[in-house]
């Protein structure tokens, strides 16, 4: 692609009393494709522009090496195809998190033709701080003025020609979630691609007290920036103390001008805090003359839910509500859902498979029925349980109740050394584990992000609440509904002595900060969530189709090889070997060999159980056999256990995915053997000294 | 009208403050920044109740901050 044009049409920004003719600029030079970037601060409604430019036309991936996710979508547009790329929400473009550093080396060194800065008009003065980012960047901005309606009705009127005299830049009015201004915006896109609208942004410049500390700067590391980075904007990180701009200067500037720089660094090191205010004053200017009746802390609507929704008790009430009714939703719909796919769908596919390798080699059927069929197959079945899941969360995410939620929570989370925001991945592991680890990415600090996504495994999943539900009563009659209660509070307790243990030794009891907007309460958009849906699933059949298969088929191939049979695999030869450890349980050396295949997916347990008691599936016959085989404390330990035990290899998958450290997923898995078997020797030693349930 | 310095954990609701200086870290001083708490920025205190994080309107935005995160900004009542 040809980036001349681009690249010698952006002037330098000027400053607000520069007088001249405007320039415009004609990036395309024969080129019949563009490549238009999407920015803005989080809670903006940039989502929702996305879907609207690109409807269906879209791609979700990662960005190169980076566990944040990358939206990609293209239109076309008068002969035009134009490439969109959703950059990450981020407040500022400050190297204060991974997102704004993809965002701006995004911009610096793709180079978008276009920037579309989608601002909130309801909060024009915090939202526009992006925009002060952007401008000083070599590409030019358009900026999306969205959630008129909303503005509107709260009485505050922008004046949108003198919005954009002052910025100096295309400024396009938009309603997104009424899909109104989308056309404008594709138009102004166009528009300005071809020259047609003029473009001389007015940037901000730093308070007073410091424009000669930036003159220095620039003056001496000026010859020695390296492409394509901007020199001005270069200067004006190292004196932010950006991290990731410092070091990279550091390394092209010889020893003799770092010095230099560092002493002028070192003596301004509040320098931070002018940069900001020299842009805030920018906004300020711009709001001023643009902004009719500014704003006099009226919030309405927000402020009244909000005595509700964050009050300490009143707020914890609402939140387990809300809980109790996405559990309910989850159950009453999902559950049926899931034994319909699983006997209609996945059982009738196993059957079909079956039948059809039957004349085949024994592992052939082996492979497919019960590796790949009883592997994938079993993980798929929990998707209608995740799709109810992800429209409640998405649904309660798009109103801005889950910030709220976070808010009341981080009291909770704080004694894990973990803050609120952490509470919505592991709220989401009560479906399934996979989603709460990729959900962790919410978190900013990467010590919280690993933090949290150490603890997850410890929330019970449906999974896992299968199988006590089917155990329970077998081991415990009438007492089950309780026993069963207990088995899910051990597991949240022993969640936050995780969390403060690992907190402690890994950490070294380290808090990250909790800093977190509240946005408005809007009215949901639908189509938002709804995409949000299909993306989440898709992503949790994709990974069922990769990473879960792969390591389905290995533990299968461990429980069936040598011979063919569970009784005699190399899976039981290891069970056989932990016998000793399961005595000190009062287990069995098959319990043991259950406990082991539930990391294939957690409901094996029970099947395994019944091919090692040799009652096959006959849950009754099982039954009988298992509340005779063990004591009540064994089977009280066992359940515990099971409830603790390691993660199934499709949560493995994902932390190991997630973390990008082999490290943290063995440290991982160790932790949550020790922590399990651990737990479970000490109920039953102390149930046997204490004579009870032997 | 009384100037008195004190930090933001200390404001109680609907009292208004001053942002005199953020005391922290880079990234601490960095974020807080970017959300609008500069010097001579005003901000009301919408939820505070002794203990746990707590709510503050600036900019035209809520935001939710820890307590210890709100020690660290310095403030002037107004």
């Amino acid at each position: 692609m040809d980036r001349e044009g681009s690249l010698t049409a952006v002037e330098h920004c000027q400053t607000e009393s520069e007088e001249r003719p405007a320039p415009s600029l004609n990036i395309l030079t024969g080129q019949t494709t563009i490549t238009v970037a999407l920015a803005g601060q989080p809670n903006v409604g940039k989502s929702t522009v996305f879907n609207l430019l690109t409807k269906l036309n879209q791609h979700v991936g990662n960005w190169p090496g980076k566990t944040i996710e990358q939206k990609m979508g293209t239109y076309r547009q008068n002969g035009l195809t134009i490439h969109i790329v959703d950059l990450p929400g981020t407040y500022s473009l400050t190297a204060n998190s991974l997102e704004e550093v993809i965002a701006r080396d995004y911009i610096i060194k793709e180079r978008p033709d276009v920037v579309v800065a989608v601002v909130d008009a309801a909060i024009l003065e915090r939202s526009l701080y992006l925009v002060a980012e952007l401008l000083p960047l070599p590409a030019p901005v358009i900026v999306g003025l969205n959630m008129m309606d909303v503005a509107e009705r709260e009485g505050r009127h922008v004046e949108l020609e003198v919005l954009q005299a002052a910025l100096g830049v295309p400024v396009v009015p938009m309603v997104a979630t009424k899909a109104q201004g989308v056309r404008e915006l594709a138009e102004t896109i166009d528009r300005l691609v071809h020259g047609d609208i003029p473009y001389q942004p007015r940037c901000p410049q730093i308070r007073d007290d410091h424009r000669a500390v930036l003159d220095e700067i620039l003056a001496l590391v000026g010859p020695h920036v390296p492409a394509p980075y901007p020199t001005d904007w270069v200067a004006l990180k190292l004196l932010e103390g950006d991290e990731e701009i410092t070091a990279m200067m550091r390394g092209v500037l010889s020893d003799a001008v770092w010095e230099q720089v560092h002493d002028i660094l070192m003596a301004h090191d509040d320098a931070l805090v002018a940069v900001a205010s020299g842009r805030y004053d920018w906004i300020g200017r711009m709001i001023r003359a643009a902004v009719v009746r500014p704003q006099v802390g009226q919030i309405g609507l927000t402020e009244r839910l909000d005595c509700w929704a964050t009050h300490p008790v009143w707020g914890m009430g609402l939140l387990a509500g809300i809980l109790a009714l996405v559990f309910w939703l989850t159950y009453t719909i999902g559950a049926p859902l899931q034994d319909a796919l699983d006997t209609y769908v996945v059982g009738a596919l196993a059957d079909w498979a079956g039948a059809l390798l039957a004349s085949g080699p024994e592992w052939a059927s082996g492979l497919v029925v019960d590796g790949i069929i009883g592997g994938v197959g079993t993980v798929i079945t929990f998707l209608p349980i995740l799709v109810i899941f992800f429209a409640a969360l998405g649904l309660l995410e798009d109103i801005g109740y889950m910030a709220r939620a976070a808010y009341v929570m981080d009291r909770f989370m704080h004694l894990m050394g973990l803050h609120g925001k952490s509470f919505l991945p592991l709220f989401l592991g009560f479906g399934c584990n996979v989603p709460a680890i990729v959900g962790s990415r919410v978190i900013e600090s990467r010590r919280a992000r690993l933090l949290t996504i150490m603890v997850a495994p410890l929330v019970p999943c449906t999974g896992r609440m299968m199988v006590i539900a089917f155990l329970t009563p077998v081991f415990f009659g009438r007492a089950a509904t309780l026993v069963s209660w207990g088995l899910i509070a051990l597991n949240l307790v022993v969640l936050a002595l995780s969390g403060i243990v690992i907190n402690r030794i890994a950490f070294r009891g380290e808090r990250a900060a909790f800093i977190m907007e509240l946005p408005l309460y809007h009215i949901p958009n639908w189509r938002t969530i709804g995409l949000l849906v299909w993306q989440r699933s898709l992503d949790f059949l994709r990974k069922a189709g990769t990473v879960i298969l792969v390591i389905s088929v290995i533990v299968w191939a461990l429980s069936a090889l040598p011979a063919g049979d569970v009784e005699t695999s190399y899976l039981a030869q290891f069970g056989r070997l932990l016998a000793p450890l399961g005595a000190l349980m009062g287990m069995s050396w098959r319990m043991m060999v259950a406990l082991l295949t539930s990391f294939v997916a957690k409901e094996n347990s029970v099947a395994t159980l019944g091919i090692l008691y040799g009652t096959g599936e006959e849950e009754a016959t099982l039954a009988a056999i298992l509340g005779a085989a063990l004591t009540p404390a064994a089977a009280l330990a066992f359940l515990i256990v099971q409830m603790l035990f390691i993660p199934c290899v499709a949560t493995v998958a994902a932390i190991w995915q997630e973390t990008h450290s082999a490290r943290w997923t063995l440290f991982n898995l160790a932790f949550l053997l020790v922590v399990s078997f651990g737990t479970g020797i000490v109920v039953y030693q102390g149930a046997r000294l204490l004579g009870w349930g032997i | 009208m009384s100037h008195s310095t004190t930090t933001l954990s200390n404001l109680a609701p609907g009292e208004v403050g001053v942002v005199r200086e953020l005391a922290g870290g880079w990234g601490f001083m960095s974020r807080l920044a970017t959300l609008g708490f500069t010097p001579g920025a005003k901000l009301t205190m919408v939820q505070n109740f002794g203990h746990g994080p707590l709510i503050v309107s600036i900019r035209g935005t809520r935001i939710a901050l820890g307590r210890g995160e709100a020690a660290k900004v310095v403030v002037t009542k107004e």
